[in-house]
């Protein structure tokens, strides 16, 4: 008994020492702001910034912006995921495929993508098919190169028991190399979301039209701090919201694995 | 001869290219030809114009990574070796790391305005946590066998962390330091299209909008080989580094 009391008391000292800085931090923003020692227009205070995200929600534009960023977010995601994964698979199964993209990959991983924005504008307009085309193109990258580097990876024997066992060559790339490449994949995945996040929000101050970002930018344009402010909190959350999802799904898919036991 | 074979499907690419524009295949005016985008970047790069704009975004990038390197490094060490540093760093880190970074933008532009400073602060603000992350990850990763045997030896602090800990992290230390730098440039292009009068990334984006589109993709196609040779860069001067561990 006294044990199981002791943890429950070490559990919640840790629970709180986890988050404890974190509200130091929050009520140092508001006592800061609230005695001046910073302008009202450089530190809002905390309690105006969530009284504005609560207005913003009663009258639905937070919802607009939140949605429209995490739409065009994840639909660049989603391409970048697709097609970043399919180009990889393929990059290991045929020299062609390989000897195409190889240079491409080596060329545009390290390449800043973002310098490509006024490019897509050109192409694409300034509405979500830029935007979402931008983001995909920024992560798909990581996604070919840690999907072949995957696939290149399996056992071997595990395919050519597969064969001989009768598989043919879609159930191999269904049943045996995707699984054993989807670690890496997802890590790959891990890193393209952040990257689908930043850039939709720098396409969104550059071309406008709604979403987090080009609110945030207008704010800033009219000096409303506040409105900068409550945009910086919510994209703080946005972003930790949908980085854990991943998390989660990560979790799910290797129930099997060894890494979740 | 490796290298020409190796990067032979680019020279394709941009055959391609050149027909695509030269039969019409596509409007001149969204794709403009090949060689009249290599002849706009002659131009540039006899132009001393352009090595202004490149200076101007050097000097951020460097201020900003510059600074963000020793301050994350020590943080992120720090919070590996003290238990005092974790419990106030660490929620802080976990709590802002998820947030994309490019949302500091408008915030840089309230507090510093238009200038230098608000790019550097950016780039600064925004490499430093994945630096503080990779340094305390590999700090918290070194050998305890290694650092109780140094101890016994009598090292004193700063021998412990000169001779053992930076050394066994600097791997780790370094990778995330890559990370850093291709987000730096992200950072450094975003801000210049959105906050800047001269920089690299400004360029594009002011011819963009004049609509000199052949200029344009000459500027992008700059800021993209930068970005590329930074990275082979720097990854030959981590292997000069790391020499040591083969």
């Amino acid at each position: 008994m006294a044990a199981s009391k002791t943890t429950i008391w070490a559990r919640l000292l840790h629970a709180v020492s986890s988050v404890a800085s974190l509200v130091v931090a929050l009520l140092a923003w508001e006592i800061l702001a609230r005695a001046h020692v910073v302008s009202a227009f450089l530190l809002p205070r905390l309690s105006d910034v969530l009284v504005r995200i609560f207005t913003d929600s009663l009258s639905g534009q937070l919802f607009v912006d939140t949605g429209l960023t995490v739409w065009r977010s994840l639909a660049g995601f989603a391409f970048a995921g697709v097609f970043g994964v399919l180009i990889g698979l393929m990059l290991t199964r045929n020299w062609l495929v390989r000897w195409f993209f190889d240079p491409i990959l080596s060329v545009g991983l390290p390449a800043p993508k973002i310098a490509f924005l006024p490019v897509f504008i050109l192409w694409f307009g300034l509405f979500d098919t830029a935007k979402i085309l931008m983001a995909g193109f920024a992560a798909i990258f990581p996604v070919i190169a840690a999907s072949a580097a995957g696939a290149a990876g399996v056992d071997k024997f595990l395919v050519w028991s597969a064969r001989s066992a009768g598989a043919s060559e879609r159930q191999v790339l269904g049943e045996i190399i995707l699984p054993a490449a989807l670690p890496e994949i997802l890590t790959a995945l891990q890193v393209a979301l952040p990257i689908c996040l930043i850039v939709t929000i720098v396409s969104e101050m550059t071309m406008g039209g709604d979403g987090l970002g080009a609110s945030m930018l207008n704010a800033a344009r009219f000096a409303d701090s506040v409105g900068v402010f409550s945009g910086i909190v919510e994209v703080a959350i946005t972003g930790i919201v949908l980085i854990k999802l991943l998390e989660l799904v990560r979790r799910r898919l290797l129930r099997w694995h060894q890494e979740t036991q | 001869m490796g290298v020409i074979n190796r990067y032979f499907p680019l020279v394709l690419l941009v055959g391609a290219w050149e027909a695509a524009s030269r039969t019409g295949l596509v409007d001149p005016s969204v794709l403009p030809s090949f060689s009249s985008v290599a002849i706009a970047l002659w131009h540039m790069l006899i132009d001393p114009d352009l090595y202004h704009n490149a200076a101007a975004s050097m000097v951020r990038l460097i201020g900003g990574l510059g600074l963000a390197v020793p301050v994350g490094v020590a943080l992120g060490i720090g919070m590996a070796r003290s238990n005092a540093v974790r419990t106030i760093i660490n929620p802080l880190v976990q709590a802002i790391y998820p947030m994309p970074k490019s949302a500091l933008i408008p915030v840089m532009i309230m507090w510093l305005g238009l200038g230098q400073a608000a790019k550097i602060a950016l780039i600064f603000l925004g490499c430093l946590l994945p630096i503080v992350l990779s340094a305390y990850n590999a700090a918290r990763g070194v050998d305890l066998v290694l650092i109780w045997s140094a101890q016994n030896a009598g090292a004193s602090r700063g021998e412990l962390l000169r001779e053992i800990i930076l050394p066994a992290a600097m791997p780790e230390i370094l990778a995330g330091i890559r990370t850093a730098l291709a987000l730096s440039f992200v950072l450094l292009v975003s801000a210049e299209f959105l906050m800047a009068r001269d920089g690299l990334g400004y360029m594009i984006a002011f011819l963009g909008e004049g609509g000199v589109y052949n200029s344009m993709f000459a500027a992008v196609i700059i800021v993209t080989a930068l970005g590329f040779f930074a990275d082979r860069l720097y990854l030959a001067f981590m292997r000069r580094v790391l020499v040591w561990r083969e």
